[in-house]
């Protein structure tokens, strides 16, 4: 019975999906591309809940259980998408763009680190699991990644004084009208430090594209350089620290003597293949992301635009769109801005002017959210992962309780603040741009892990304690 | 809701963590089985799907025996023998 009603919901959901992409096509053939961005985070969602695939798993796993299959999945994805993304380099079909390169990188990725692992899932795993019925993502989505978000870009007054004079002259160098840049600490850190710093593409900077003129440039400097070298080093690091004794022990046993170098090889097979289930997804979420960059440049020929804001001014929306005429569309997998969005046209909606500032005013817009693609994408992935989850009889709604209020609201928020300052999460700051040639990705990936590690001996201590009360009645 | 570690006999124990999400139905159960001896069962009861696949993993890596592996409804039972 419970299982019949399951499929009937997972029938009922996409069917829905399906009318609201007909009913969008039918207003305004533009909305062709908010409809591809529904069904890429459609399979996004399906793939991500199947593969249980969460960027908070892959390092609080490790440090908390030893168990590195989440690691191996999201460095086993990155590998086939920096693949794909130097292919359609190579044939100029690619939206990626690299970040300003900077130290932010790392302390943006150490407080996104800390909110993944207290909230229970990172950005995209968040959604993943809000789809699983699990509404302490719930939360941590609502209150941290869209109302924490649009607070963090726009609030002045005493947060002014946590910037350096410097920036803020160097933010009113920019031309940028007095009302954005007269109040707000986040306008005068983007204007005044972010704008100034370098962005590096491994594949353009001058070493390689002199030494490799042509499309090799992105498969040795941006692929192989910048992501499939590293990934593999780390996946090395990884089957050493935490897979090779256990694994060796038990190999030993079997062979009834010593082990050799074949052993180890096996070894790392063994750790990669351990989560077949992470594995498969893990290449499949990698060629899917590199699939929806084609399908998204695709639709930019078609329509000969740049931006989604070009079509959205063309159908008479220009309220939508920022003071550059954009809405935030990445033209990739990316999560928070969209959410952060959400939050901000919330807060419009009780009086807060969010127009006063550059995230929404100069870089993003705020749309109407049945008009921003972007937003779309997100609740095609908590959809595509509720059909999944109902087909797998794995969907359950679960209110939070106790603790996990606590958690929930307090990951979120750090989740929140710390993408913003990165300009993305653990999806648009560390997974992309490692996978695109953008060494900021591993800084920030190196972030991720330290706040993750400090997250997980936070929790450590804190169940050592209950566990120590539950202990005293025998 | 509240996590519970309860002796059920002996040698054998009961997690029941249902209502947490990760990272807690693993790390209870790590824990736990760093307080049994050697040889002991701990019977643990989680309704976060994402948490099986690591504890599992988990529990293999250390090598203990997973006895049992079963879905209830919306519950999942995992019943692990420390080795």
């Amino acid at each position: 019975m419970e299982e019949k009603r399951n499929q009937i919901w997972a029938f009922v959901i996409t069917a829905a999906l399906i009318v609201i992409s007909f009913i969008y096509y039918s207003v305004n053939v533009f909305y062709l591309y908010t409809v591809v961005y529904i069904w890429f985070g459609f399979a996004y969602g399906m793939m991500l809940q199947y593969g249980r695939f969460c960027f908070a798993s892959a390092s609080r796993d490790l440090f908390a259980a030893g168990v590195p299959r989440m690691a191996v999945g999201v460095l086993i994805a990155l590998m086939f998408f920096s693949i794909i993304q130097a292919t359609l380099a190579s044939t100029n079909m690619s939206t990626f763009h690299p970040a300003p390169f900077g130290i932010h990188m790392l302390i943006a990725g150490v407080v996104f680190g800390l909110g993944m692992v207290l909230s229970g899932g990172c950005a995209s795993g968040s959604l993943y699991k809000v789809g699983e019925g699990n509404m302490t993502n719930l939360i941590a989505v609502i209150v941290g990644l869209c109302i924490g978000q649009a607070v963090f870009v726009d609030v002045g007054g005493i947060f002014n004084s946590l910037v350096p004079a410097s920036w803020e002259h160097a933010a009113r160098l920019k031309g940028l009208p007095e009302y954005i840049i007269r109040d707000g600490w986040f306008d005068k850190y983007l204007a005044g430090y972010v704008w100034d710093q370098p962005t590096i593409q491994l594949s353009q900077t001058a070493a390689i594209s002199n030494a490799l003129p042509g499309v090799l440039k992105y498969f040795i400097g941006d692929a192989l350089l910048n992501a499939i070298i590293p990934s593999a080093v780390i996946l090395v690091i990884i089957y050493r620290f935490f897979s090779r004794k256990g694994f060796l022990k038990k190999r030993a046993k079997e062979k009834g003597g010593k082990t050799d170098f074949s052993d180890d090889v096996a070894g790392i097979w063994n750790m990669i293949t351990a989560s077949k289930r992470t594995t498969i997804m893990g290449v499949l979420i990698g060629i899917t992301a590199g699939m929806h960059i084609l399908v998204m440049k695709g639709m930019q020929i078609k329509f000969g635009v740049k931006n989604f804001g070009e079509l959205l001014t063309q159908m008479g929306y220009a309220k939508d769109v920022s003071l550059m005429g954009e809405v935030f569309d990445p033209g990739y997998w990316y999560i928070t801005s969209q959410e952060g969005q959400f939050g901000g046209w919330l807060l419009e909606k009780v009086g807060w002017n969010m127009h006063d500032n550059i995230f929404f005013a100069i870089n993003n817009g705020l749309p109407e959210p049945l008009r921003n693609p972007a937003l779309w994408m997100s609740l095609g992935i908590i959809f595509g992962a509720m059909v999944m989850a109902r087909l797998n009889n794995e969907f359950k709604l679960k209110w939070p309780k106790g603790e996990l209020w606590v958690w929930g609201l307090t990951g979120g928020l750090l989740m929140g603040f710390g993408s913003r300052p990165s300009l993305g999460c653990n999806i648009g700051a560390f997974f992309i741009r490692a996978a695109g040639g953008d060494p900021n990705g591993w800084l920030y990936g190196v972030g991720m892990v330290t706040g993750a590690f400090f997250a997980v001996k936070f929790f450590n201590w804190w169940t050592e304690r209950k566990m120590a009360k539950e202990m005293e009645a025998f | 809701m509240a996590m519970k570690f309860e002796k059920t006999g002996e040698g054998t124990y009961l997690l029941d963590v249902c209502g947490f999400v990760c990272p807690h139905p693993q790390i209870y159960t790590k824990k736990s089985l760093e307080k049994m001896n050697e040889g002991d069962v701990v019977e643990v009861i989680f309704d976060n799907p994402s948490s099986g696949e690591t504890i599992i993993q988990m529990c293999d890596q250390a090598g203990h025996d997973v006895l049992e592996n079963k879905k209830e409804g919306n519950k999942y039972v995992i019943k692990v023998k420390k080795c």
